[in-house]
């Protein structure tokens, strides 16, 4: 299988790390992404809200980019799996959008007709190549490592993509047969308030306060999300969380891939692990007792 | 197709018709958009929002007052440019509808007729990210964040100094915008679309009080 993969501005910024770690999990697993060339900011939400036209277009570049090379898009960005999904069903569902949208595309000499999908990395993985052929690559097993799985808001809604909207199992049927231990975990599709985080802080905050909580309620070791933008809010903001609540939190936010990563057995600098504010002991632990019991089998 | 079941208890004003036809306007580009008509108002949408403590007009009630014939209370809301896009009240609306999307056409009309709620300063940022885009294709948000702390108040980024530092040091800011090689090419995408968003412009009337509502024939 190969897939055009469409990295968005915040994996090439404040997010290396998950950029890093989704392309060394695939690589490990022998399945080819190959970078989207010259691809553009997909607008985000932000520009869907307020120009659509434009918006649309902007979009829809990438996708006839990726329509050039034959392959289904795939992003680990929440935002831009859900703004190059909405073009897609608006390009679909609208005659005189799709002729205006390729009016404009005309204009760079690129046509789109609508045959390409768009994927996430977490669909691939659990779908595509399947757990089970995860599950036989594995070098460090992750026992007794509790994760509470945050999918956030925009890689299940609006529409129904690869998983169920009120109750996604992807990651927990994902971590579970690597060894994790299953939490109670409520809160994995509340919202951690996005951007308002820039515009509307009190509220952000609120709203990531008491995700936090109910990870650290139900005694989760870190937290795994999907989406770049959940990452910095509920790991940058902790410090400024804690001094407004009087909480203590500490609790290390990762990437699902740089989880995965791990248990596949691949270096923590690959993963961007350092990149990160907290460290997560347990998985430290994980690593620590694995490499002994390399030692040993070697020695022995 | 949707019937129309809309009964029109009153005459609107000059102004109100024309923020309500332009609103209409916006929505028709929404797959399924004119299911607005269909609200059962039953709160779902309410009561599923993370953000409705904090909004001045929740989402059940906005589709209340545009029934009411109040778009202009709508639009000078705070409600529209709170929405985080969580999509959770579009998600279980049991009629279906596009409430996020519904939102997105109100600022787009909001916009478009220079009513805006400045409390959240939600389109400054908007503005910044255009402007980015359009200069080099992609976004580095470093930059975004401080061009928009200078152009809401620049006493703000003593707030953001700590976090900055924390992650220069973890290697996570970098303040060189990277520029797309086609970006002569995406401009010409993003002039011509702006083509098809022109506005038409019209003497817009002037808000008065009485001008908001049904007018009750008598």
């Amino acid at each position: 299988m190969k897939y055009a993969y469409y990295p968005g501005c915040s994996l090439h910024s404040v997010n290396k790390s998950y950029d890093q770690s989704c392309k060394a999990v695939f690589n490990n697993l022998n399945c080819e992404l190959t970078e989207l060339e010259d691809w553009n900011c997909c607008g985000a939400t932000i520009y869907m809200s307020i120009k659509e036209i434009t918006a649309l277009a902007v979009a829809a570049r990438n996708l006839a980019l990726a329509e050039k090379l034959g392959c289904d898009i795939v992003t680990p960005c929440s935002s831009c799996y859900t703004i190059l999904n909405k073009a897609n069903r608006y390009l679909k569902y609208n005659e005189e959008v799709f002729e205006k949208v390729n009016l404009c595309l005309k204009e760079a000499n690129l046509t789109y007709n609508g045959t390409i999908r768009v994927r996430h990395p977490l669909d691939i993985l659990v779908n595509d190549i399947g757990i089970e052929v995860i599950k036989l690559n594995i070098k460090i097993p992750l026992y007794g490592l509790k994760i509470a799985n945050y999918y956030g808001c925009q890689i299940v809604r609006p529409e129904k993509g690869f998983d169920d909207r009120e109750n996604p199992m992807s990651m927990e049927n994902l971590f579970e047969s690597l060894g994790a231990k299953e939490i109670y975990f409520p809160y994995k599709l509340r919202c951690c308030g996005g951007m308002l985080m820039t515009t509307f802080q009190n509220a952000s905050l609120k709203l990531s306060k008491e995700i936090l909580e109910c990870a650290v309620e139900n005694g989760a070791d870190c937290i795994a999300t999907t989406c770049p933008l959940c990452q910095m809010n509920l790991e940058g903001y902790q410090n400024k969380i804690n001094k407004m609540y009087g909480t203590e939190f500490k609790m290390p936010i990762l990437f699902f891939t740089q989880i995965l990563g791990v248990a596949l057995g691949i270096d923590k600098k690959e993963l961007g692990l350092e990149n990160n504010f907290y460290k997560c002991e347990k998985l430290e632990e994980l690593f620590i007792s694995s490499s002994k019991q390399n030692e040993l089998t070697t020695a022995g | 197709m949707i019937t129309e079941i809309e009964i029109l208890p009153g005459i609107l004003s000059e102004r109100e018709t024309i923020l309500r036809n332009t609103f209409l306007d916006h929505t028709k580009i929404i797959p399924q958009g004119e299911r607005i008509k269909l609200c059962i108002q039953c709160g779902t949408c309410t009561a599923s929002c993370p953000l409705s403590y904090a909004m001045d007009i929740t989402p059940r009630k906005l589709i209340a007052l545009f029934r009411a014939g109040d778009m202009e209370s709508i639009l000078k809301s705070r409600t529209i440019w709170i929405c985080a896009s969580c999509y959770t009240c579009q998600t279980r609306c049991p009629s279906q509808i596009k409430v996020t999307d519904i939102l997105y056409a109100l600022k787009r009309t909001a916009m478009e007729k220079k009513i805006l709620n400045t409390s959240i300063p939600t389109y400054a940022l908007s503005q910044s990210f255009m402007k980015s885009i359009y200069k080099y294709g992609r976004l580095n948000e470093p930059r975004l964040i401080i061009k928009f702390i200078m152009k809401t108040g620049f006493w703000k980024i003593f707030n953001m100094i700590p976090l900055g530092i924390r992650m220069l040091k973890k290697n996570r800011i970098k303040f060189s915008a990277e520029k797309i090689k086609g970006i002569t090419d995406l401009r010409k995408i993003m002039v011509k679309a702006e083509t098809f968003d022109m506005p038409i412009e019209k003497e817009f009337p002037a808000y008065m009080p009485e001008a908001v509502g049904y007018k009750s024939i008598s």
